[in-house]
């Protein structure tokens, strides 16, 4: 392993071990800080802006985000090695966004390769097409988000269009060991038979894909916006039924795709 | 092919079984206590192991039997079910005491009736002077007793009950039948000379052993002939049938040996119940009924006698007898061993005697009863090594994830290895089953007297506060004044002694309770199928078994690390607090108040005491006084310096974080008591060997202890197990896993035990299983000794301590075994609530 590459730096705020919901096995999730997406919905907003921030959880004021080297991730990483052996475990870069901290990412991918981990990021797809590629070389799973086929839509819910996002799943799809496309099914956004169908026929359409998941919409992160000082815009937003969610799973799968509810 | 891991569908007569078995609560009754009693009048100044057989006899010959309804599986040692006999000869007093609070506590409630009061009391009238638990007092030193009574350890189980704890050869008895046993002891008779300088008490011992196999046949008889009285009485053809065969199973199989799978169910029950008749030693474990009931299952199946239906059904129904079973014990260790079990433990999987993997049919079919019946008999536990077939620990996952609390996962990589350190051959080892909670032995050869004390570690570490004084009282040794101690390795030091003094106080205690049963309770049918009891011509209470060992639990283990780390860490390195003020704040509690639920009680005991002295009570009265007990007389500005050394204490390092330091630390003081137990011998000609664990001893000897250097507050309870302190780990389940795989688990080869609650959600989907699965093969590969689970969500639990009557089924993890959550204490209940819920994110 090459020693500089332990010694670069990155911002994060948070690593979670005993992850089984983001990528094969048991994993070790890094949380990377700083977005371009604002997505109205999003669990993490403490994981958006780039900056450190205060964060109020129960009461107490605990500090949000933390630089730290490769060399000290991958120590905590390494502690779980067993896990990931017995279950086809290893690395998940979410976020925030990895891909907006590519030296840092690009650096804990390679390292975990070169110890034999599995490797996986969480992302939306959203940078340059030449970090996406430097990204993915290093990369077992793809876990990639398709929040929108209607690029107007996009913009509206997520602050950012969807043309980039579908331009890198194309190149992403040619290039990536696995590629999971992901959709949060968020009532209002994209919660119809149509709006899902359109995404799994895209999703068809892409080289590599073999499964798409249906995340159905959470209330997990609200309680982060009131603890950030921030407005939760989606407060009256009702989270989707069962028989909500099967019916989009079947809009889903009826387009050739393997299918399925959750991570 | 080896195994199906298709599940089979439950009969619809378990849950008619199960309905009738809890349809009221369990009563006391005093038939064996009767004529026990009547036995012993008539046989005073004969040998005691005579007499014991002769008693055994006299029982088996005329406990009233019942067959009840459905039953396919028969053999009820009380009229009513899941009833309780009472055992006179190892203590009556607590109970005679609790007659009339004894269906009112909160912790296993029993019905008396005025009648069985009665009749109780009449016999108690002869066992003055004459019972187990005087004998032991008398021969315990005076400073044994003193520690027993302040606390620092209690040997109660076997003080007031018999021992159990063994799992008897019962391959033996299903192979040649007592008949076998009877001839084999008549050869060691014949064998002897008259001249031999032991033969009194062999021939005696080879006598009682005839006598006690010849009542157990007997006894099968007598079900033979009410069940063919039921067939010729009933009109319903169907129970006909399956009463005559009752008749036919009761009749024979349990004299020469069983021919079939069904009749080797029934002969197992009668072994079982009978065992739990002569004594009431709890922890009788079945053991690895898939390895010896297998050769009868394949047997019949290759003749086309069984379906794997049928076979399942009666496994069901031998699950459901397992539950009718119990056992009233004192106030104090009901709470103690909360959840009305008798930890009758039975282990499916694992390696067989030469190394190769053993899991079969039955294996799969153990999972699936305990899942039919749902109940918490018996103690399911599951063997696991490198070789457990992947299919194996996926279905013990989804039996995980129902939330009954089993199976227990155990580790044949440490245990067999642990085992052998213990004397053991490679191949006895390798043929390991679990006794009680999480005790290893070798079956039908060992006496491991598993349970034999509760060590609560916290407490020496007090003494060095107090240098030896408890409430005023001097009954530890003089380790000098804290204040004067200049470096950790002192303080250390000081422990060190505290500990070794009361740990040679524990052998005493459990030395002298272990003399009082060979000499008081020796027991000739259980001798009978333990080797080498016959051969030597000796009880197993006197040192029959091959393997003897004495196995007291010690625990608080994250509590002493936790607190000598936040000593070294804030006295020492950093200099920041001295050893007298640690001292000041431990006394006064952090300045926090007491617990609620420890003031409740030390209200209800004071406002007693006030009322028998003849004055009024009145609720001001009880205000007042609960008052004065609850709140923290400390002056405001010293409540707060000691609140600052708590919190100082919160931030600093916590066992059960995955943090290399701290948790090497924990290793270390594990080995404070693990170490000096095991150079100790017991009368058996044994040695002493520790466990780690407290059943559900934490709660209640917690609530004994005051304020500990952990940050823990006076009287709440204790680490339970080699778990992390309730609420300290905070990284997640393979964070605590990775902290508590660093101990040393092969020195406590009486067991170790490691809880871990989680969340239903944590085992959704086959992806949640694997990663289960992932979890438990990842703490094995550390080398983890046990782990078992609760999946439940604190939602639930603190639903059902609301509403018990919406939940009377739920069934949770407790310690060793699992129990129905509503029959809980609530300071039990909210111990289980407040355990860390691992969630899988």
């Amino acid at each position: 392993m090459e020693k500089e590459l332990l010694k670069v730096s990155g911002r994060i705020f948070n690593i979670q071990r005993f992850s089984i919901h983001d990528g094969p096995g048991v994993r070790t999730i890094v949380f990377l800080k700083g977005c371009p997406l604002r997505c109205r919905w999003c669990c993490n907003p403490e994981g958006q802006e780039w900056k450190f921030q205060d964060m109020t959880v129960a009461g107490k004021i605990k500090p949000v985000g933390q630089d730290i080297t490769v060399e000290e991730v991958m120590a905590e990483v390494e502690k779980d090695r067993v896990y990931y052996r017995r279950s086809g475990g290893g690395l998940t870069l979410s976020g925030g966004e990895c891909l907006w901290q590519p030296d840092f990412s690009e650096a804990l991918l390679k390292c975990s390769k070169d110890m034999g981990i599995n490797t996986a990021i969480e992302t939306t797809g959203y940078a340059d097409l030449e970090i996406v590629r430097r990204i993915i070389a290093n990369v077992d799973t793809v876990l990639m988000d398709i929040k929108h086929m209607n690029g107007e839509k996009h913009r509206e819910f997520t602050t950012k269009d969807n043309a980039l996002i579908l331009e890198n799943a194309v190149h992403i799809a040619k290039e990536a060991k696995k590629l999971i496309i992901r959709t949060p099914v968020i009532p209002t956004f994209n919660d119809t038979e149509k709006e899902i169908s359109d995404i799994a026929n895209f999703a068809v359409s892409l080289r590599a894909v073999k499964e798409m998941h249906l995340l159905p919409y959470h209330r997990i992160g609200s309680d982060k916006y009131a603890g950030l000082g921030r407005q939760y815009t989606m407060s009256h937003i009702e989270v989707p039924t069962k028989e909500k969610m099967q019916m989009l799973l079947k809009a889903a799968e009826s387009r050739g795709i393997k299918a399925q509810i959750g991570g | 092919m080896k195994f199906y891991t298709k599940p089979i569908e439950k009969s619809p007569r378990i849950d008619k079984l199960v309905k009738a078995l809890y349809e009221k609560m369990p009563e006391i009754e005093a038939d064996r206590a009767v004529l026990l009693t009547e036995s012993y009048k008539a046989t005073e100044g004969e040998p005691i192991i005579t007499r014991r057989a002769k008693a055994f006899e006299h029982i088996l010959e005329n406990l009233p039997i019942v067959i009840r309804e459905d039953e396919l599986i028969v053999g009820s040692a009380t009229k009513a079910p899941r009833g309780c006999q009472v055992f006179p000869e190892y203590s009556f007093e607590w109970l005679e005491s609790e007659f009339d609070t004894v269906a009112k506590r909160k912790a296993d409630p029993f019905y008396i009736s005025e009648d069985t009061k009665e009749t109780l009391s009449k016999v108690y009238k002869y066992w003055g002077g004459k019972t187990t638990s005087e004998l032991a007092t008398s021969y315990m030193s005076d400073e044994a007793l003193l520690a027993f009574r302040h606390n620092i350890f209690t040997p109660g189980n076997y003080f007031y009950n018999g021992v159990g704890h063994l799992t008897v050869d019962y391959p033996k008895v299903l192979a040649v039948g007592y008949n076998g046993i009877i001839k084999e002891a008549e050869d060691a008779l014949a064998s002897l000379s008259q001249g031999d300088a032991d033969y009194a008490k062999r021939s005696h011992f080879l006598n009682a052993v005839i006598i006690s196999c010849r009542a157990a046949i007997k006894y099968a008889k007598r079900y033979s002939v009410l069940a063919a009285e039921k067939a010729k009485g009933t009109q319903d053809l169907k129970r006909r049938k399956e009463l005559e065969i009752i008749a036919s199973n009761c009749n024979g199989p349990l004299e020469y040996g069983a021919n079939s799978f069904y009749e080797a169910c029934q002969c197992f029950w009668f072994i079982q119940m009978l065992l739990q008749i002569e004594s009431s030693g709890h922890s009788i474990s079945p053991g690895r009924f898939d390895q010896y009931m297998y050769p009868y299952y394949k047997a019949d199946l290759d003749k086309g006698i069984i379906t794997r239906e049928f076979a399942q059904e009666i496994m069901d129904c031998v699950w459901v007898k397992l539950n009718d079973l119990n056992k009233c014990r004192d106030a104090a260790s009901a709470e103690g061993f909360a959840g009305y079990s008798l930890f009758q433990n039975l282990i499916a999987g694992g390696q067989d005697k030469y190394g190769v993997d053993a899991t079969n049919d039955l294996s799969f079919m153990s999972i699936t009863a305990t899942e039919h019946v749902f109940l918490p008999q018996p103690s399911f536990s599951v063997r696991v090594w490198n070789g457990s077939p992947h299919e194996f620990l996926i279905r013990a996952a989804e039996l995980t994830r129902t939330g009954i609390g089993f199976p227990a996962y155990y580790n044949d990589e440490v245990i067999i290895p642990a085992l052998q350190n213990r004397g053991l051959s490679l191949e006895e080892a390798r043929d390991y089953n679990i006794i009680g909670c999480v005790e290893p032995q070798k079956a039908g050869k060992t006496d491991g007297w598993h349970d034999a004390a509760f060590f609560n570690m916290c407490r020496p570490l007090e003494m060095v506060f107090s240098n030896g004084y408890d409430g005023g009282v001097k009954i530890g040794p003089s380790t000098g004044d804290v204040a004067k101690m200049t470096t950790f390795e002192e303080f250390k030091a000081a422990y060190q002694t505290q500990m070794d003094f009361f740990i040679e106080k524990l052998v005493n205690a459990d030395n002298a309770i272990d003399a009082a049963h060979a000499e008081r309770c020796p027991l000739p049918f259980q001798s009978s199928m333990v080797d080498d009891c016959i051969k030597r011509g000796k009880s197993v209470q006197e040192g029959g078994a091959v393997y003897n060992f004495t196995g007291p639990q010690g625990f608080g283990i994250a509590n002493i690390a936790d607190g000598m780390y936040a000593i070294k860490k804030l006295v020492f390195d950093d200099k920041k607090y001295t050893l007298s003020f640690f001292k000041e704040a431990l006394e006064n509690n952090y300045g926090e108040d007491m617990d609620s639920g420890m003031a409740e009680k030390l209200t209800e005991t004071v406002v007693k005491q006030i009322a028998e002295s003849g004055r009024e009570i009145n609720e001001d009265v009880i205000r007042i006084v609960y008052k004065t007990i609850r709140e923290n007389k400390a002056s405001e500005e010293d409540k707060k310096k000691y609140k600052a050394l708590r919190h100082d204490i919160e931030n600093i390092f916590k066992y059960g974080n995955d943090i290399e330091e701290i948790d090497t630390f924990a290793r270390e003081m594990a080995y404070t008591y693990t170490k000096p137990v095991e150079k100790y011998k017991n009368p058996r000609g044994g040695t002493f060997q520790a466990g780690l664990y407290p059943v559900s001893a934490n709660v209640p000897l917690g609530a004994q202890t005051g304020a500990t250097p952990d940050g823990r507050l006076a009287y709440t309870p204790v680490a339970d197990g080699v778990s992390p302190s309730a609420g300290r780990d905070t990284k997640g389940p393979t964070a605590a896993a990775n902290s508590v795989s660093k101990l040393d688990h092969f020195i406590a080869s009486n067991g170790t035990l490691f809880n871990m609650k989680f969340h239903p959600s944590a085992l959704e989907g086959q992806n949640g299983l694997e990663s289960f699965v992932a979890l438990v093969r990842g703490y094995f590969d550390k080398k983890g000794s046990h782990m078992q689970f609760n999946v439940v969500s604190r939602e639930t639990l603190k639903d059902a301590q609301k509403n018990p009557d919406k939940y009377r089924s739920l069934v949770v993890r407790v310690a060793g075994y699992s129990a129905l959550f509503t029959t809980l204490s609530k300071s039990l209940q909210d111990d289980i609530i407040n355990r860390t819920e691992q969630h899988g994110f």
